[in-house]
Parts: C-alpha cells; structure tokens; sequence
C-alpha cells in the first residue's frame, strides 16, 4: 500500500514495538539550548548517568543571548543558564556553538543551516518550534524537559502512534503573499487545536514552489495549529539546498540525495483526515488578538462578536480585545503600532531580511516607531551585511542586533513595553509574550517593514515595491 | 515520581479555553536552573496586579479554591510552548489533577512524566460549574472516574500511561531494559 512519508519515517525509527504500548523510537538529532536542558542534565547527575550519543547531540544558546552587546548579560540569571549549558556540554562532550562561535544561531535556523538537518531524521528538541526541521522532511518535533533527559540518557522516545493529516494548500499564491500569510490563514482558518493529535503534511502547487526557507516557516508554525510536527516531502529543492552544507559529506551526496527522496509520500496514500485551502483566497495577513487564529487579511476588519456561535469564543473574542485594547469591527489598516520586530525562527534567514529590506529600501521608519532586525544566526548576519542589507535597515532607521530569539519571547533585554504594539515576524501573540503588557501583532517581514515605514499596518502590494 | 491514585478536593474553575503555556508560567520566571519553586510564579500575569499585590479577580485567589488540588479549565488547556515549567509550576502551586475537555499534546505529556493526571473529559464544563458552585470533585485513576454533583464520568487514558502513574516509575529505568534493542537498531541503522 502506498505510504505517507509520516509512516515511512516513523516505521524505520522503531527500535521496540508491543500492543497496546507506545513505540520505542531510534531520535537521529537532538537539538538543545539553554532553557529547558539544565534540569534534564541535572537529572543525569543525581542518577549518575550519562549521554548515550553526544555524537548525536547539538546545542547553542539563543534563547536568552544579548543581542547588543554580547559582552554584558546585565541579568545573572540568565548568565548563570548558559553558563550552565556551556559546562554540561563540556561535561557530556556535546558540540556546542557558544555566544561567540560562527556556528550560533536560533537551534532552528542553524540546524538545517549546518546542514545537520536531512530528510527522513527524526530530529526533537525541548522547543515546540522543532516542528521547522519538518521542511525537509524529517520528523521533528518538540518535547519537555523529562523527554529531554529520556533521550540523552536512551537516544530513545516512547511515543504513540501519530494520525496522519493532509494540509493542501492549492493554486498559486497571489503577489506580495508570502509563506507567513499562508501558515497564518491555515491557522485562523481550521483553529489553534486542528493539529492535535496529528502529524500534518503539507501539499500542493503553492508549497512545491516556496523555497526551503519558505517551507521552513510554513513547518515552523504547525504547533500553532495544535500539530507537534509539520513536514514537506523532499524533493529537489530540498536536496539542492542541502549541497555543500558542513554537515553533509560532499562525497556521499549522491548517495545521501537518493536516500532523501525515497522518503517522500507516495502517490494514492491515504491520510486521516485531509484539509484544503486555497491560495487565492489569502491575502497579507495581521494577527488582531492573543492567540495565532485571532487573525484576518489586511484588508478586513476585526471581528465582532456576532461573529461567533460559540459562547466561549465570544468570551474569548472579548478578553482578545480588551487585552489588545482594540474595538470590535475596527478595519485592520487602522492599528497604529510602535514597534517593528523582524526575526525569530519563523522569519529571520536571509530570504526574509531581503524581503524587508526591499519594501524599506530608500525609506524611513516612521517617527513614532522603534525597529530592530535580529537575524536568525551569525551566519544569516555576515551574509546579509556582505549584501549590504544591514546598511539598507541602519539608512532607514532600523538597529541592526547580533543573532539570538531576543523579541520573539523578550527573556533577554529586548522587550516591547506594557502598552505598546509591536509588529511583529515572529510566531506567537499571546498576552505578555513579547513584555508584560505588550501587544504584538503577527505579520510576514515585508509586512512588518510596511508598518515600519507608515506607522500602521499597511497592504504591502500598495507599496510599489514589487514593480 | 509520587504515584497517582485517587483524590478528593474541591476544584478550582478557570473558565478560559486555549490557555497558553506563556500564560500558566511566563518567560521571566525560565531561567532558573532547577525544577522546584516554579508554583509562586503560576499565572503569574493574571494572577498579580501592575504592583505585585494580588488580582482579587482572578480566581485561583478566591479563598474558596486556596487548597484546590482539582484545576478545571476549558477545551485546548496547555497549548503552545513545550515549557515543562508549566506542569512543574502547577504542580508546585498544589494541583495534583487537571480536568479539561483538550490538552495541547505536549502539555500532556509532560503532566504524565511528573505525575500529574490531565483529564480528557468531555464534560469539563460541567466540572467548572460545580467548582464555581464550591462543590468537591473525587477522581479515581484506577477506575478511570470523575465523581461529582451526583454523577459519575469516566475517561480515557492510554494504559501505558495509566500503569506509569499507578506506580510512580521512572521512565528512563524502564526504558534501560531495552537496551538490547537499542544496540541492535544502532547497529544496523546508525
Ligand atoms: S525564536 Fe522564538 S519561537 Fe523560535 S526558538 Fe526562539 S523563542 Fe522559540
């Protein structure tokens, strides 16, 4: 019978099946960072045990890096966490890129990067956004700090069987709509919980045609639709990006190619439960309220509550609203924002800096509003200002930081204030995500430049920018 | 890990749906490097004004729900980040059982491995209604039970799991005996 590429990953992964028990799968890559690993090698410690594979292990920091100045981390705490990592990788001989190593980056960036990241791996990390490494189909998603501790000590993970889900995304995308206004109309359109329990494919004409890094950021925001992993089939994008990466051996290639594009889905395979969108109807979208479904096309209004059947989605509508100190019906265009945040796992590699810095090329940031390009690694950042992208955001306005997660979770220094609105590319509006009290707004980079330049959230394809 | 059996207690109602991990514990509070002490920080958004004195209109500061070991809330509970902090928080905080109609799936899995029992049960609702009422709810593992008002529900739970949290054992332990296996599948894939 024909395969997905979900069940053809996971059936070479098992090292221990039984009825009625979850598998035992075989983990390729384990990602880590600082936040959600000391207590998992703290763990190892107190039972006196150890990592099974280092080899097969990969941390950075990024979560809580400065983003200024690397050299002055104001908050011991955060020094203390990655202090910490950076002794248990030496402890446990696990390769990590530090603050200042040229391999640093946000973990979801520099893995496929690096090259580390290859079709048909399962790959987990203590972060939900793991699901990213799903672009080049591998099976990669997020797990907690005990399942972290379970795979340094096994390179194991009893997990039970996934249901299979089919996300079609059909036609073409219309001009100036980018990857982000897809995940988010997905999101806004099947809800925040249509993922869970599945693991989804995406398929379609529009997504054969995004580049890996388009993928990427489509894969990167399943788990805001309740799904642990996303994931594309290889194809011959996947293998060309992967090329000459420092983690794929140039004289295996061929070899390797071969291998990756057998993983991919198979004609007449059947998923549980197939769900279709299509690309015309998207259009640049702008997240309104505090959770990613809570979004419309730039051209619509926010919603009102005659909207919903549902009592609970009125309360929720409403709660949304007064956090966000927005009103019900108002048009989208007319939120003026403070804040202009590019970068972030979601949008933060090259691709996305070029598109921002295309729609503010010869302008200026409004004067109302801060902005800060944060790219997504050190790698991203040295490619970026070989292009000259960097002076083009510094002519304009915008600072220009060293790589980390910085805004997108605000737990180093950069943090939107209570009470303002922050555009943001990065992938979760909840309440206080970005600040306590802050309002963040989520939209693609070239729409996040839009509102860089015009103070308000602006249709990017009004902005003769794509002549 | 504590085994997980039956308890009695009354039940804290959060009637919110798709209550977010950056909400049960939020990013400030992440960086420490140990897994205890999370549960004064639980909520802390809601639960605390501007100043730091307490939100007198949010719930769990009720003094009705004060020893709550029940926590009640509406459907998709847990979603977005995979924070184990927010288990460990709420564990901390007293809860012992969380009571919705959905979970996030990792949320859930992390409640599993500290012992924590996340109910799937499509009459959460009803539950919420009686926490608001101040009445108790009992909740029996073995027998798959929710108990409360009058009526009796049962859930789901996947035995594997259901087993872990019977016993308390350690995953990890468990997962040694197979280590035959392990080598096997390295060997002949790795
Ligand atoms: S950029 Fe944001 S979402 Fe991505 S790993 Fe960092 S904190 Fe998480």
């Amino acid at each position: 019978m024909a395969k997905t590429i979900i069940e053809k990953v996971w059936n070479d992964h098992i090292v221990y099946e039984e009825e009625n028990k979850p598998d035992l799968l075989y983990i390729d890559l384990h990602l880590i960072h600082e936040v959600t690993s000391p207590q998992a090698f703290e763990g190892l410690r107190l039972k006196g045990r150890k990592v099974r594979r280092p080899d097969l292990s990969f941390a950075t920091m990024d979560h809580n890096v400065p983003t200024k100045n690397r050299e002055v981390i104001k908050d011991p705490v955060s020094k203390q966490q990655m202090n910490t990592l950076a002794d248990n990788c030496k402890e446990f001989g696990i390769p990590l890129a530090h603050m200042h190593h040229p391999d640093q980056g946000i973990v979801h960036v520099i893995g496929p990067e690096l090259g580390l990241t290859q079709p048909g791996k399962t790959i987990v990390c203590g972060d939900s956004h793991t699901s990213t490494h799903g672009a080049f189909g591998a099976l990669a998603f997020g797990i907690g700090t005990s399942e972290v501790e379970h795979v340094l000590s096994t390179q194991t993970l009893w997990q039970s069987k996934p249901k299979t889900m089919e996300i079609k995304v059909e036609g073409d995308l219309g001009f100036g709509v980018t990857a982000k206004d897809v995940i988010l109309a997905i999101i806004s359109k099947f809800g925040v919980d249509a993922g869970t329990g599945y693991v989804v494919e995406y398929t379609g004409d529009a997504i054969r045609k995004m580049s890996m890094e388009e993928r990427m950021t489509v894969c990167n925001m399943s788990i805001e639709a309740g799904a642990r992993a996303g994931l594309i089939s290889p194809d011959e994008t996947t293998a060309e990006f992967l090329k000459n990466r420092a983690y794929v051996p140039a004289d295996q290639y061929e070899e390797l190619k071969e291998k990756w594009l057998s993983y991919a889905t198979e004609e007449g395979a059947v998923y549980d439960k197939t769900l279709t969108i299509h690309a015309d109807e998207i259009e640049p979208f702008v997240t309104w309220g505090t959770n990613p479904s809570m979004g419309s096309g730039i051209s619509a209004h926010v919603p009102t509550a005659e909207d919903y059947t549902q009592n609970s989605k009125k309360e929720e509508l409403k709660q949304a609203l007064a956090y966000m100190d927005l009103s019900e019906g108002m048009p989208i265009t007319d939120i003026e924002i403070q804040h202009v945040f590019i970068g972030s796992c979601t949008n933060s590699r090259i691709g996305d800096l070029r598109a921002a810095a295309k729609v503010i090329e010869g302008k200026k940031v409004h004067e109302n509003v801060t902005a800060i390009v944060v790219p997504g690694s050190f790698t991203v950042k040295m490619k970026a200002e070989e292009e000259g992208l960097d002076q083009v955001f510094k002519d304009a306005g915008f600072e220009w930081r060293e790589s980390g997660c910085s805004m997108c979770l605000a737990m180093n220094d950069d943090i939107v204030p209570a009470g303002e609105r922050c555009a943001s590319t990065s992938n979760r509006n909840f309440e206080g995500r970005q600040g306590a009290g802050a309002r963040t707004h989520l939209v693609s980079p070239a729409m996040a430049a839009a509102a860089a330049v015009t103070g308000k959230f602006t249709d990017v394809r009004k902005m003769n920018v794509y002549a | 890990m504590e085994p997980v059996k039956k308890l009695t207690s009354s039940i804290a109602p959060l009637d919110r749906i798709n209550v977010d991990t950056d909400q049960i514990i939020p990013k400030q509070f992440l960086k420490r490097i140990e897994r205890t002490g999370f549960g004064q920080f639980l909520f802390y958004g809601w639960r605390f004004n501007e100043d730091g004195t307490p939100n007198e209109d949010f719930i769990l500061n009720h003094p009705a729900y004060k020893n709550s070991e029940i926590l009640a809330a509406g459907e998709n509970f847990g979603c977005g980040s995979s924070r184990e902090h927010a288990p460990w928080s709420l564990q901390d905080y007293g809860f012992k059982v969380i009571i919705a109609p959905s979970f996030a799936d990792i949320f859930y899995n992390n409640c599993v491995k500290n012992g924590i029992l996340a109910i799937r049960l499509e009459e959460a609702d009803r539950v919420i209604q009686a926490g608001k009422e101040g009445k108790s709810a009992a909740v029996d593992l073995e027998s798959q039970t929710v108990s409360c008002g009058g009526h009796t529900w049962h859930f789901d739970i996947d035995p594997y799991w259901k087993q872990m949290l019977l016993n308390g054992w350690d995953e990890i332990s468990i997962t040694f005996q197979y280590e035959d296996a392990i080598r096997k599948y390295e060997e002949s894939h790795v």
